[in-house]
Parts: structure tokens; C-alpha cells; sequence
């Protein structure tokens, strides 16, 4: 082989790096978020393993229905019926976003635009920021 | 040479943790809890249209009704307070010279010159923003509402330089902060987006008018054009009315009567 000298270490080098990760991530716990849950109500719109992988495809659709299609009442596969509105609907139940919205959110680094806009209602009202 | 090195990069370092410290900060601001959040239930008799238009006498507005009407509208929408050239505006007032430029009457009577005419988004037929929009970002209900979708927006302001009537405002920046105090129940816009009015179209969902028509003591009707029988149309066949730059052809939805 030529540059044996160059290419072997190199080589190392780059396998460290990209096994590096899995190598500190071994062994630690599996990611636990604790969220806050609401206290005025059980059952939200969707399971809740449906809500925690698709809210954001929901929350899209809910958009899409009420400003472009001017539907304005969600019917739950429950059959409970709900009024399409993230500041209204969502945040009536899950008042405080920071114990959250953010919870999931910070943790895996993602950062939704929802709120520059959503008013934050009770909030405040709790002596949150 | 080589210190001078290490010093901006050790500036550059700090420079970018600042940047994305800032954009971890918590947006937006709370206001106290709502207590008649808008349930399921209250949509169910929706106020419908072909063609939702607007008639304002006037001669019937006066300087107080006129402020009533603005307040309530820009009140519920969190409309904020900037003055200058940023000030955002959903319905405002000016004078006849600046409502009608196409009029231009010679001698105007007293009483018109004096006057103040209340102003808002014409919902026109042709809306020349909807044309312009480049994300589709404004858009043209079938009931004839020109309606906005803020996620859409991209800022361009194209939309702005093509309505004929200024009722569009751009958020230069937060509106937040502008905002005095903040209705729970009704989203504010942020920085970058185009907003105007909305002919109240939560409202209508709801089954009520438009909140400046329900403050003008009866000074504004709001209806469907399309319906004979409807409250703008018996007004429109009893009294004479004019919109603002009909010669541009975009059919605006708001009358006024002299």
C-alpha cells in the first residue's frame, strides 16, 4: 500500500471521531423528559403516543383547516369535538409552555416559531416569565 | 501578528455563543388568563356569504364612535402602537382629500371637507395583493374576504405596494412589545410578516358582525352583496354610495355614503 503511513493513521483517526458518539453515549440512560401534565383534562385531541410523534403535522393540518378551508371545529376520533386553535385550544390545557412545550423541545433541539406570535395566555398568570 | 490572531478568534468564539444564547431566549410574553375562551359549540352557527361587503354612513360617524371603532377592533386583534413610519394599522381615519383622490371635487361642502372617513381593507373583489403574492401567503376566500396567512409570509411587501388603498402595515419589528394590553385569545404577529384587517373572520365564524360594525352605533352594516335582501343591499337601494379608487377596477367591498 502506499502512504500506509498516512492512510492507517488516518484512517484511526477518523473512525475515533465517528464512533466517538456511540462510544459516550453508551451505557447512559434512555432520554426521559418529565412534562407537566394538565390538570383540567385527561384525554387530549389524539392518543398520546399519537400527539408526542405527529402534534406538529396536526397542529399544520388545524392550520390549514381553519384559516384556508374556514373549518373551525376539529372532531376527535373519540368524537369529542374541539375548537381548532393552538392559542385557544392547546394552551387552555397545557398552560405553561416552559414546564411544556419546551421541555421536549430544548431537549432535542428544536426550535418551532409557534410562540413569536401564540400568546403564552395563563402564563403569566402562574409568575412565569 | 500571531496575538492579534488568537485575539479574534477568541472574539469570534464568544460572538457566536452570544448569537446562539439569543436564539434560546424565550419568545413572546404572557398576559393574563382568558375567561370566555371561544369552545366548539360557538361555531356551529356560522354567519355565511357570497360576497361580504361593508356600507358606512358617514355623515352618522362622529369623532368619538369613530375612536370606539378602532379601539375595539385594534384592542381584540393586538394590533400594536407605533407611531411614525413603522405604525401598524388595521382601521384608521383621514380626510376626504386622502379617501377619494379620484373624486376631486372643486368646491367641497363644509361638512365633507371637515369630515373623517373611517378606513380599513376593502376586501376587493379584484384584490391586486392576492395577484402579487408570490407564496400565496394572501389569498381570496370564496366569500370574497381577502384573508392572510402569517405562516405563509415572507415579508416581500409586494402585496403593500400593489393595494391602492395602504392597508396593508409591515412589522419592522416586534410588535410585541407595542402591544399595551395583550388579548389572550387572539395571536399578535412578529417581526417580518404583513398584516391588515380581516373583516373579522373569527367573528363571523362565530355567528357575530364584525367587531368595529357592533361599536359604530349602527353607523356601519355589514352583509352579504350578493343576497337582494340583504342589510347593505336595501341600505345601497335607498341611499347613494361611493368606494375609494373605483377607476382602478378592483371592485372594492366597503361603501361609504356621503
Amino acid at each position: 500500500m502506499y502512504n500506509a503511513k498516512f492512510i492507517i493513521p488516518g484512517l484511526i483517526v477518523f473512525l475515533l471521531l465517528v464512533l466517538f458518539p456511540f462510544v459516550k453515549g453508551f451505557g447512559t440512560p434512555e432520554m426521559k423528559v418529565e412534562l407537566e401534565k394538565p390538570k383540567t383534562a385527561k384525554q387530549c385531541v389524539l392518543k398520546t403516543e399519537q400527539m408526542r410523534d405527529s402534534h406538529m403535522v396536526l397542529l399544520n393540518e388545524w392550520r390549514d383547516m381553519a384559516l384556508r378551508e374556514d373549518k373551525r371545529v376539529y372532531t376527535a376520533p373519540d368524537g369529542k369535538k374541539y375548537d381548532i386553535s393552538l392559542t385557544n385550544t392547546c394552551l387552555q390545557c397545557h398552560e405553561n409552555k416552559e414546564k411544556f412545550c419546551d421541555k421536549c423541545h430544548n431537549e432535542v433541539g428544536v426550535d418551532p416559531y409557534c410562540f413569536s406570535c401564540h400568546n403564552l395566555a395563563p402564563v403569566k398568570k402562574e409568575g412565569g416569565k | 501578528m500571531h496575538g492579534s490572531r488568537r485575539d479574534f478568534l477568541k472574539l469570534a468564539g464568544v460572538t457566536a455563543m452570544g448569537l446562539s444564547a439569543a436564539t434560546l431566549g424565550l419568545l413572546g410574553d404572557g398576559a393574563q388568563a382568558a375567561d370566555a375562551l371561544p369552545q366548539a359549540a360557538d361555531f356551529a352557527n356560522p354567519l355565511t356569504a357570497k360576497r361580504w361587503a361593508m356600507v358606512i354612513d358617514t355623515a352618522k360617524l362622529d369623532e368619538d364612535t369613530m375612536e370606539k371603532c378602532i379601539h375595539a377592533c385594534h384592542s381584540f386583534h393586538n394590533v400594536p402602537e407605533i407611531a411614525g413610519k413603522q405604525t401598524i394599522k388595521w382601521l384608521w381615519k383621514d380626510e376626504f382629500e386622502a379617501t377619494f383622490p379620484s373624486e376631486r371635487p372643486d368646491y367641497l361642502s363644509e361638512d365633507v371637507k371637515k369630515r373623517e372617513f373611517l378606513l380599513l381593507c376593502n376586501h376587493c373583489t379584484n384584490p391586486p395583493c392576492v395577484r402579487v403574492c408570490p407564496t400565496k401567503a394572501t389569498f381570496q376566500r370564496p366569500d370574497g374576504l381577502v384573508a392572510m396567512d402569517y405562516h405563509r409570509c415572507i415579508g416581500c411587501r409586494y402585496c403593500m405596494a400593489a393595494c391602492p388603498f395602504g392597508a396593508r402595515s409591515f412589522n419592522f419589528q416586534d410588535p410585541a412589545p407595542f402591544i399595551k394590553e395583550v388579548n389572550p385569545i387572539y395571536p399578535h404577529r412578529t417581526r417580518g410578516v404583513v398584516e391588515k384587517c380581516t373583516f373579522c373572520v373569527e367573528h363571523l365564524a362565530q355567528g357575530q358582525l364584525p367587531l368595529c360594525v357592533q361599536a359604530s352605533e349602527g353607523a356601519m352594516v355589514f352583509g352579504d352583496l350578493s343576497d337582494p335582501d340583504s342589510v347593505v343591499r336595501k341600505v345601497l337601494k335607498e341611499k347613494f354610495a361611493i368606494r375609494r379608487k373605483p377607476e382602478l377596477g378592483t371592485e372594492p367591498g366597503v361603501f361609504y355614503i356621503l
